[in-house]
């Protein structure tokens, strides 16, 4: 689904902020990426997302060569994946509920066709009376959990998660882990970027580590 | 897609879903102060060039009155010579004029009319018996037909030498000389605004990418491709487009209406006369309020077109 060979990565004329990467994720599994703060654990999410091109080495995604994709198939490959960022990206002036539907929206859905799922998915999460809000008068986990619906409810192949309970309590990151460990059940390949180590010895899995630009596989 | 969670919310509780949850809010905002401060800028472009639309009609309306009035006339002017009579000539000239091919009428203006052509410069009450004022014979042409006034002009003069056949093309040409240089300028300046209108929208465009520009990433991440993309940017600035074109479009609407009553109101004046031979009746009729219409929706027009390939040029710079 995913794989990496000596990928490199620096900005201008800097240094290698990712030296010799190379990895796979194959479908519906599930895995950590993990290191110190600054290690270049959402870069690496960015290259994924194709936000980014390699300055050297083979990204490969869907079983196609990155760096050959056309528009269209990047859209295409982009609708496959979900997303959610560390500071959330959610749209200030769209509701919630707007927010989370907009994955259904921009690929021309009928909001009637999504509307009982988006709700469903948005009680589930704990937003089921917040779903009238605009972001700027949610708390930051409520941010995050709207973050995570919006990801989740296209029911993407593969899932990128950057620091996903960072802003809940651990009540919710507990629920939160074992909803994405469903989706993995369910066929999604999933990958969280964390460096909580409770959270990581919740449910064992592989952890992709990353430290001083260069990336090893635990377990 | 998930089951409830011993310490989750009841996910089993079903609930009527909410009646007004779509809002259907654009997904690129480009309202707020920005927003309006475009709207007023396309309000006053499509105002300028519609008064500019406005004009021109006007001019080329006063032109086609002036032609319509004289091109199918000509007259005779007979200047009084010590040694003749002017009667005689006159009649002379009427009588050649009749037998001229293509001629539907002949008037020889009576005396006392031609006198009262000279008031306005002379004042009333003077006895005008003693000034040589020439005779003036109203030749009117039948529609469509071109009489041979090479040959007849100087026939005329052999006949009766005082008398000075005036066709009006010198007027004529004059008048529509200006009408035409009045409808170009109209034009250019119609041009020269929408093209103004369309670097506005064109920078607006830029400035709301560039404010937008996490939004716009967030929309390519979720799935959101150019096209989806453009479109959005595109439709909100057609309305923004079409409203200022509207406000434009209306304001020069009444600007053109006032204006017209104004020169109704100064016809009780005793220079209105010249002022209605000069520009005719002040109403662009159904063609001006028609192109005042057509200029609002170029305007529209080129707010949405300009903004969608500025979003495009963006997005492919961007990616």
């Amino acid at each position: 689904m995913v794989r990496f060979e000596n990928v490199g990565l620096r900005y201008g004329m800097g240094p290698e902020v990712l030296k010799d990467i190379n990895f796979s994720i194959a479908p519906r599994s599930f895995q950590y990426l993990t290191g110190p703060s600054g290690a270049g654990k959402t870069t690496l999410m960015r290259l994924i997302l194709m936000a980014l091109k390699p300055t050297r080495g083979l990204v490969d995604l869907f079983g196609q060569d990155a760096s050959r994709l056309d528009g269209q198939t990047l859209t295409a490959f982009r609708r496959r994946m979900g997303v959610v960022f560390q500071d959330f990206r959610l749209l200030d002036h769209l509701t919630v509920y707007e927010n989370v539907a907009l994955p259904l929206r921009v690929i021309g859905k009928e909001e009637a066709s999504y509307r009982a799922e988006v709700v469903e998915l948005l009680r589930w999460v704990g937003l089921g009376e917040r779903m009238h809000a605009v972001p700027a008068v949610l708390s930051g986990g409520e941010k995050q959990r709207a973050a995570i619906a919006r990801a989740l409810i296209a029911r993407p192949e593969l899932l990128l998660a950057d620091e996903p309970t960072g802003n809940v309590d651990p009540g919710l990151g507990r629920r939160l882990l074992r909803l994405f460990m469903e989706l993995q059940q369910l066929g999604t390949a999933v990958i969280i970027a964390t460096h909580d180590l409770n959270l990581m010895d919740i449910y064992d899995a592989p952890r992709l580590v990353l430290a001083d630009g260069h990336l090893h596989v635990d377990g | 897609m998930a089951e409830a969670d011993d310490d989750g919310p009841d996910l089993r509780e079903e609930r009527a879903l909410p009646s007004n949850l779509r809002r259907d809010q654009p997904l690129v905002p480009v309202d707020g102060v920005a927003g309006r401060a475009l709207m007023a800028v396309i309000a006053i472009l499509t105002f300028l060039a519609s008064i500019s639309a406005g004009a021109a009609v006007l001019a080329a309306r006063a032109s086609e009155q002036w032609r319509g009035a004289i091109s199918n006339e000509m007259t005779i002017q007979v200047r009084p010579e010590s040694q003749r009579d002017i009667e005689a000539d006159v009649a002379r000239a009427v009588r050649m004029a009749q037998g001229l091919d293509g001629i539907a009428s002949v008037r020889a203006v009576p005396k006392a009319e031609s006198d009262k052509l000279l008031e306005p410069w002379l004042g009333t009450g003077l006895d005008l018996v003693e000034l040589p004022v020439p005779r003036l014979i109203v030749l009117t042409l039948k529609s469509g037909a071109s009489p041979d006034i090479t040959r007849f002009g100087p026939e005329l003069r052999k006949e009766v030498p005082g008398a000075i056949l005036d066709d009006h093309r010198v007027w004529v040409r004059r008048l529509s000389a200006m009408a035409g240089t009045i409808i170009v300028s109209g034009f250019v300046i119609v041009l020269l605004v929408l093209t103004a209108a369309a670097l506005a929208v064109a920078f607006a465009t830029r400035g709301a990418m560039a404010g937008s520009r996490e939004s716009v990433e967030v929309l390519h991440f979720v799935g959101a491709d150019d096209d989806f993309i453009a479109r959005e940017f595109q439709s909100r600035f057609i309305r923004l487009g079409l409203r200022g074109g509207a406000f434009g479009g209306v304001a020069a609407i009444f600007a053109i209406a006032i204006l017209g009553l104004l020169a109704s109101y100064w016809n009780t004046a005793p220079e209105a006369e010249q002022l209605q031979a000069l520009f005719g009746a002040f109403e662009i009729g159904w063609a001006g309020y028609g192109a005042v219409f057509l200029v609002a929706i170029i305007v529209a027009a080129i707010a949405g077109l300009v903004s969608r390939i500025t979003v495009r040029h963006y997005l492919r710079a961007l990616t």
